[in-house]
């Protein structure tokens, strides 16, 4: 493994920073009053804290999966603080009412939101810890009838939305992570498109965690009524800390007869340092159902950061002729583990699925690729193609594919392909031979390799995802 | 073609080179002038690809003496990118796939690279495209190759005209072909041979690295080399090729070890 390679992919983390905001914090460790004083601090409905109740019981009763390809020391619940919220006033209508602290951290993590969302159209609900601190575009999308706000926002002004969605995908009762999510869970984003409309714009995201120490619990649901479609953009980064933090976020999504939903992801969490002290436990657990008949749920996600990321963006294909597609990039360096994929699950008839998978490790990194295509009994027809890719930096490092096929029904068709391969010296060499500087060969190889993917995300995400491969991949050289 | 008072594109003198500490040049020496085509024949083993790699300056092989002068100047300072830009130009025995990366994105890269080190002007897509087309007829490959991913999949014809279409990119004053026969049926042989003939001219040299004899029926040799265990033991004209075909190597390495006794 020569020096260079090395020297390449050990950049440090860029976003490294950690913004002075007063928070509200809770005192740490989780109990009943522990839950009944974050619902009473978010001033819910009776049956949201019931609902919180039923998941904290349910979670006393589990155990942590163990069958994830990665090691990390046993997290202590009762040390998390499960409320962090920042001081300054919530809920700003302008721009400028924001404090110029939270701007001047965006600034540095290239989010000049403002700019942003004049120039590329793209409405920014921004969460900031666990409060939303501003809403965008909220007006315009008003007009054709998408409510995009934050969760406790929807809570408020569209109980009954909220109520008839929220676990409908993800039951508090589905895992470990989800439980406790649906049990502390503080904030997120909500979003429903209502019968027929196209959403005009992409609708963006920007999650940070901030408050050392203070787990962050999102919660996000996604509606799309019949023949309703969204594109919706989610974004992460953190500031560098020395603990390991939790993150345990619940995405649904729920996508009725001809309705279509597109999500995307780029995360960046801080991943650790280079011995592998710090960085984020990013346990998630994403789920999309296709309710209805030929609706389509995509999700494309870039996984860059966190110590550790469990996860699992998953269709549930139950309408028939539904379409469920997953496109993932997870880039693992130094110490950082990864164990992510997907499940597509066919229930309806003639549903497809389609998987690609691209992992890169580097350093002394392990990238799993773990995903499960199952063909139930009623879906004739189903189709699945999964193609799972691993790119080698370095020879201390290791990618590891566990597929599950489970058919049941004799005339589905299931694909899967896969690959193995490595820059190494002699791919180095090659290029340099041509007289192309090794920098730009590694940035040339990782875009050729992770094309497939990028080609999914909407233009400027692309844009900055190849920005943040690049971020990860360029060094000191010679 | 020997050219009288040409001028001298490589001086190796007494290049040794190891490979984690075991070494496997032994002392080369070898004078190239510009307009001449030079093989270098001999056993699995010898250090032929070696020599070729170290020209090129390949990060695995440590040189541990020996000097290399490329066109008056210290070949052996050079990083394998310098070397390139500066017309060392290295034929791949085996060329890497990369997956992804298209074929005419790597190849407009590594042209426009050269071209800007060399000071002389980039290419953008388009022109690009137009240039590279009058290139590939040269060797016969079908423009849809320009589209797949570099080297992915490629026969062993195709990745052998690739790395040609590259040496025809590059202009190299000294191209070092590594093996590139092997792999080849008798029409894709041809058809390569006939791109190097036509690429070689006065003002460049070429270094054909070879098993067999067959390729110089094709591309004839100013000089005939012999390496063996990592030091060139007899030199001479084509049809020393021609012996070595007929005869095999056992007995230059026994002449030579008379000679040295």
């Amino acid at each position: 493994m020569s020096a260079v390679i090395q020297n390449l992919v050990n950049q440090p983390y860029k976003h490294g920073f950690h913004t002075d905001i007063e928070s509200d914090v809770v005192p740490r460790g989780l109990n009943e009053d522990v839950i009944r004083g974050i619902s009473a601090k978010k001033n819910e409905p009776e049956w949201l804290l019931e609902f919180r109740l039923n998941a904290y019981r349910h979670w006393l009763t589990m155990t942590e999966p163990k069958w994830p390809n990665v090691k990390y020391p046993k997290i202590d619940f009762q040390e998390i603080s499960y409320y962090s919220a920042p001081k300054t006033k919530a809920t700003k209508k302008s721009m400028d009412e924001v404090d110029p602290e939270l701007l001047r951290t965006f600034e540095k993590l290239g989010v000049p939101m403002h700019e942003r969302a004049a120039l590329a159209g793209v409405a920014v609900d921004v969460i900031f810890d666990s409060v939303s601190v501003t809403t965008t575009y909220k007006e315009k999308l008003a007009e054709v009838g998408i409510i995009f706000c934050s969760f406790s926002e929807a809570v408020h002004n569209h109980p009954d939305l909220v109520k008839q969605y929220l676990g409908s995908v993800v039951p508090h009762s589905d895992n470990f992570y989800a439980a406790l999510n649906s049990a502390v869970f503080t904030d997120g984003s909500f979003c429903f498109i209502p019968k027929g409309v196209k959403c005009p714009m992409d609708l963006s995201t920007y999650f940070r965690i901030n408050t050392q120490e203070s787990g962050q619990f999102e919660r996000t649901l996604i509606v799309a009524e019949e023949g309703a479609s969204v594109s919706y953009l989610e974004g992460c980064t953190a500031p560098q800390f020395d603990t390991n933090q939790l993150h345990a976020a619940v995405v649904e999504l729920i996508a009725l007869d001809n309705a279509e939903i597109k999500y995307s992801t780029v995360q960046n969490w801080y991943a650790g340092d280079a011995e592998g002290k710090g960085g984020i436990y990013n346990f998630v657990t994403k789920r999309g159902l296709c309710k209805g008949v030929n609706s389509k749920i995509s999700w494309t996600q870039v996984e860059t950061g966190s110590a550790i990321t469990w996860k699992y963006p998953s269709c549930v294909l139950l309408g028939d002729n539904s379409v469920g597609e997953f496109y993932s990039v997870a880039l693992t360096n130094h110490h950082q583990q990864a164990d992510t994929g997907t499940k597509m699950v066919h229930v309806g008839k003639n549903t497809r699925s389609r998987i690609i998978s691209k992992g890169i490790s580097a350093g002394q990194s392990n990238n799993s690729y773990r995903g499960l295509v199952k063909i139930g009994t009623r879906a004739d027809g189903a189709r699945n193609y999964s193609q799972c890719d691993s790119m080698l930096i370095g020879d201390r490092c290791g990618a590891h594919t566990f597929p599950y096929l489970q058919v049941a029904n004799k005339s589905a068709t299931v694909e899967h392909e896969a690959s193995t391969s490595k820059i190494g010296e002699e791919q180095l060499f090659y290029f340099s031979s041509r007289g192309i500087e090794t920098e730009e060969a590694v940035s040339m190889i990782i875009n050729g390799f992770v094309r497939d993917v990028f080609i999914h995300l909407p233009m400027e995400f692309a844009v900055e995802a190849t920005k943040l491969l690049g971020l990860k991949l360029e060094g000191s050289v010679g | 073609m020997k050219i009288d008072n040409a001028a001298e594109v490589l001086d190796v003198r007494g290049l040794t080179a190891a490979i984690d500490k075991i070494g496997i040049l032994r002392g080369v020496d070898l004078n190239v002038r510009a307009g001449e085509v030079h093989a270098i024949m001999g056993p699995n083993g010898s250090g032929k690809s070696t020599f070729a790699k170290v020209l090129a300056g390949h990060p695995a092989y440590e040189v541990t003496g020996g000097t290399v002068r490329f066109e008056g100047g210290n070949l052996l300072g050079l990083s394998p990118e310098e070397r390139a830009r500066a017309g060392i130009f290295l034929g791949f025995q085996y060329p890497v796939e990369v997956p992804g990366v298209t074929n005419s994105a790597f190849l407009r890269l590594a042209y426009n690279t050269v071209q800007l080190a060399r000071g002389k002007e980039e290419l953008d897509p388009l022109e690009f495209d137009d240039f590279i087309r009058d290139k590939m007829r040269l060797l016969e490959m079908n423009p849809d190759f320009l589209e797949r991913s570099l080297n992915a999949g490629f026969s062993g014809g195709e990745k052998k005209r690739n790395e040609i279409l590259q040496m025809a990119l590059l202009e190299p004053r000294l191209a070092i072909l590594d093996e590139t026969d092997s792999g080849l049926d008798i029409d894709a042989l041809r058809i390569v041979a006939n791109g190097v003939n036509q690429l070689h001219g006065d003002n460049d040299a070429i270094v054909l690295v070879t098993h067999y004899q067959r390729l110089l029926n094709y591309i004839e040799p100013d000089f005939v080399h012999v390496m063996e265990n990592g030091r060139i033991i007899k030199t001479g004209d084509k049809s020393l090729a021609q012996e070595l075909e007929d005869r095999g190597y056992d007995w230059v390495a026994q002449e030579y070890s008379e000679r040295a006794a």
